[in-house]
């Protein structure tokens, strides 16, 4: 599991197979988590969500735009403990507009096609998590860290 | 759901539910073939109880620790000992125990049964288990057949039942049980019987014994064995074993005994019986459609059979091959005494006698052509004795493992390897060797003339007493620590790591007062059954102490032909001017270093490259020395790297090999990319109390020296690092 390819497909397939995703913000030290959709970027560098500018979230990420977000193929069952995998991404998250926004857009829509009217709502921002560090979780305890480069 | 079925209830429809063993006893019941009355727990009752006690997770994680190709077999056993350990720790819900334990008390009664594994698929013709799991025979009284009931069960799990169906394909979270309490029949005569041999397909083999056949089954009692034609029956050959041993019932189990002496010049069966025997198996052929590996026995006069499975076709003799390997994963405590036996007569003291011969000899004076003989002769010498590590020593082992396993059905411990302690009561030579440095050590800390001069770089100013004693050291162990021939070399490097041990308190052995743990383990057992307590005691601890002795014996003789080799290599560089013709050694030295063994650590792929940095955060090994230690890593790749070692520091190596082991009082905990509870690196730690993790799989590469990591010897993770986010 430490080795490289493997560790690259691992993170591959669970980036591109799980829709939602936790995400944390804070406000003046508070944590906050909420669920959002999800979508990677090829390169794996960024992850991309949606949320209305009228959310706490929103209003966290406008203050302070570092984040984390955990993803998980857990079933809810007991087996999940030795075989489900984790991933904790932590970066920073900003706003995206114009052109980068068009190009992001087709990507999240590609995976949710369901959400279009929600992103396309003028109230509605769509983010990028510009990933530092990938913290995988395998075996139940088995942890290694993947740093991006900057 | 169906918890309990009489062998008499059976229908086609409960075959996955009551295993291949019981559902082949109900189908010769019915067919009227004599079988002893019986009942089956069926695998809905493994599920349930794996189930609703939390067990089938903490036993699939502790399968899924790690990947099972990273994990050497001794791992395998351990994750077996601590599974096995959760069984007998884990009683049966109260519901449950009670409806099994009335249906079990009004078939039986306090009538005396066999308890044996019944697992689906167990016994096909395409593969055999016969023997990986366990059975257990003259139990008593429905709580403690229960409680057997669960160490039936937890030998699903035993390495080498993990191993056969890990080849198999076999999916072990697949894997369940029902298991068989059969009415005992105490035979007079027992053995097994081959319609079709497995050697010659023309021929049926019977064998059997006096007694019960667990002497024959687990090989304690060698048999007389009957070659017959298969079609005709005739009786081709004899063969007359020793006949000096039986299995006869004790108060509860079994006990291997000597044979009366009446019984010793008869074979167990005459030609009629053995007729009797053939036929009944043929016929057992004809029932099942398929030849029969059959196991029986006579009480007065009756053929009983008790059990029947299809002889394993699959590859031919391969497939059999295989199996025998596994099985021979445990021994029997007659066979490791007498591996005992020629361990401690014959092999240790050669060993010593021959690394002494090599000693002895003046190298520098041989002519260059002798020397190549020398090398040649040594790198055999070595190469001999590895195979005998190999082939003896190493499987030796088993006596403490078996010794494990004999504490933990007794005194149901929290910790599985609480019974290591009682192992430890003996000397081992890496310990009496530190025991030597610490004390050297303490006479520098306690005289700082005496480290001044030491400080000075040239040992033989010290002192004439504290001399002869460290000249006593360097020749009785410096060899393996300095790996040079010269004294003076010795002697400076043994000081250095002394002036390091001399400037910290450091650890020393923990002595425990054994006698009242041996007394406790002891008064489990009574009668007879604590006479070979003892000894199996007697057995584990040679057997633990050997783990480590043998690795500094065979460490004198790997030095004996380094130490050639490394003269050769000083000539042949003060040679480099001649032709290459002419130049003896060259070749040889590289042939030779070939050959030599050294615990290498496997070559890594770097795990850096342009687009992104893999960092290990926590890795997953195995728990071998409970603690917590944290500290900046060394890591070792070879003895050299061992004269940077800073008190404190973590050791981390491929292998702790007996030259690293001087370094342990320095250390504050130790991780091992090879794995196992009983290797020498795990024995050394726990000797120490420092926290000890073995078998992280990369662990050299992935850490590098000074990174500041933390070695959780409770739970056998190493957390790199201090937890900062980036």
């Amino acid at each position: 599991m430490n080795d490289k390819d493997n560790l690259n497909r691992e993170l591959t397939h669970l980036l591109n197979s799980q829709r939602l995703a936790a995400l944390a913000t804070h406000h003046s030290g508070q944590p906050y988590a909420s669920l959002v959709s999800f979508a990677a970027t090829p390169d794996l560098r960024q992850l991309l969500f949606a949320t209305t500018r009228s959310t706490r979230k929103y209003a966290n990420l406008s203050s302070d735009p570092r984040a984390a977000m955990l993803l998980d193929n857990r079933s809810n069952e007991e087996t999940d403990i030795h075989s489900a995998i984790a991933v904790t991404a932590t970066g920073t998250v900003w706003e995206l507009s114009n052109y980068e926004r068009t190009k992001a857009l087709s990507l999240y829509l590609a995976k949710h096609p369901y959400l279009e009217e929600f992103v396309n709502a003028p109230s509605c921002a769509l983010f990028k998590l510009t990933i530092r560090t990938y913290y995988l979780v395998t075996r139940f305890q088995n942890v290694v860290e993947i740093h991006m480069p900057l | 759901m169906t918890f309990i079925l009489p062998i008499e209830h059976f229908g086609e429809e409960d075959r996955a539910q009551v295993g291949g063993k019981a559902f082949a006893l109900a189908s010769l019941w019915k067919a009227g073939f004599t079988v002893p009355k019986a009942l089956c727990i069926t695998t809905d009752v493994y599920d349930r109880y794996v189930s609703s006690t939390g067990l089938r997770e903490r036993i699939l994680m502790e399968i899924h620790r790690k990947a099972f190709t990273d994990m050497r077999w001794e791992e395998m056993w351990d994750a077996s000992l601590r599974i096995r350990n959760m069984f007998v720790s884990t009683p049966l819900p109260k519901p449950l125990k009670d409806t099994l334990g009335d249906i079990i008390d009004a078939s039986f009664k306090k009538y005396p049964v066999a308890v044996r594994s019944s697992a689906p698929g167990e016994d096909s013709d395409r593969a055999s288990f016969a023997g990986l799991h366990e059975s257990y025979v003259n139990v008593r009284g429905p709580s403690v057949i229960l409680e057997h009931v669960l160490k039936v069960w937890s030998s699903l799990w035993s390495d080498a039942a993990l191993l056969y169906r890990k080849e198999l394909g076999l999916d072990p979270e697949k894997s369940t049980m029902a298991v068989v309490i059969q009415e005992m029949v105490f035979g007079d005569r027992s053995g097994v019987a081959f319609c079709r041999s497995p050697m010659d397909p023309s021929q049926a083999v019977i064998e059997s014994v006096y007694g019960l056949n667990q002497g024959l089954v687990d090989g304690a009692v060698e048999p007389d064995r009957w070659v017959l034609d298969r079609i005709s029956g005739k009786i081709l050959s004899h063969t007359n074993p020793r006949r000096d041993l039986w299995v006869a019932p004790a108060q509860d189990g079994a006990v291997l005994e000597d044979l009366p002496t009446k019984k010793a010049p008869h074979p167990p069966l005459n030609d009629e019986e053995v007729e009797e025997v053939y036929r009944t198996a043929m016929a057992l052929e004809k029932h099942f459609g398929s030849p029969q590996d059959v196991e029986w026995t006579f009480r007065d006069g009756r053929l009983y059979l008790l059990q029947s499975r299809p002889i394993t076709t699959g590859t031919g003799a391969e497939t059999r091959d295989d199996r025998s390997w596994y099985l021979s994963l445990s021994r029997s405590f007659k066979n490791l005494k007498a591996l005992r036996q020629k361990i401690e007569e014959d092999l240790i003291p050669a060993i010593l006698r021959e690394a002494s011969d090599l000693e002895s000899i003046t190298l520098e004076t041989l002519p260059s052509e002798e020397l190549c003989h020398e090398i040649e002769r040594r790198s055999l010498i070595h190469k001999k004795w590895v195979e005998i590590y190999w082939s003896e020593f190493i499987p030796f082992a088993h006596g403490a493992r078996l010794f494990g396993q004999v504490y933990n059905d007794a005194v149901h411990p929290s910790d599985p390897y609480e019974f290591m302690s009682l192992l430890m009561a003996t000397e081992m030579e890496s310990l009496k060797r530190n025991r030597l440095l610490e004390d050297l050590a303490r006479d520098i800390r306690e005289n700082s003339e005496l480290r001044q001069v030491l400080e000075a770089g040239d040992p033989a100013d010290a002192d004439s007493s504290f001399l002869k004693r460290l000249d006593d050291f360097v020749s009785n162990y410096g060899q393996v620590i300095c790996q040079s021939p010269s004294l003076t070399a010795c002697r400076v490097s043994v000081c250095g790591i002394l002036l390091r041990m001399a400037a910290v308190r450091t650890t020393s052995v923990a002595r425990k007062d054994i006698s009242a743990l041996t007394e406790k383990f002891l008064s489990y057992f009574e009668g007879k059954k604590r006479g070979e307590a003892t000894e199996m005691l007697d057995l584990a601890r040679a057997s633990y102490r050997l783990r480590d002795d043998d690795n500094i014996y065979l460490g004198r003789i790997e030095s004996e032909l380094d130490r050639a080799i490394a003269l050769a290599e000083t000539l042949l560089i003060a040679d480099s001017a001649m032709e290459k013709d002419q130049r003896p050694y060259e070749e040889l030295i590289a042939r030779v270093k070939q050959k030599v063994y050294v615990p290498h650590s496997a070559v890594q792929a770097t795990t850096e490259d342009e687009n992104f940095l893999v960092r290990p955060r926590q890795l997953t090994g195995q728990p071998a020395g409970p603690g917590l230690g944290e500290g900046p890593a060394r890591v070792v790749l070879k003895v050299s790297d061992l004269t940077e070692f800073q008190s404190g520091e973590i050791l981390v190596c491929d292998a702790v090999d007996p030259a690293m082991t001087f370094v342990v009082p320095l250390c504050g905990g130790i991780v091992e990319r090879r794995g196992g509870m009983l290797i020498h690196g795990a024995i050394i730690a726990r000797a120490y109390g420092l926290p000890c993790v073995t078998g992280v799989p990369d662990v050299t590469t992935l850490i590098k020296t000074g990174d500041r990591i933390t070695v959780d010897g409770y739970l056998g993770i190493v957390i790199v690092g201090l937890g900062e986010t980036p």
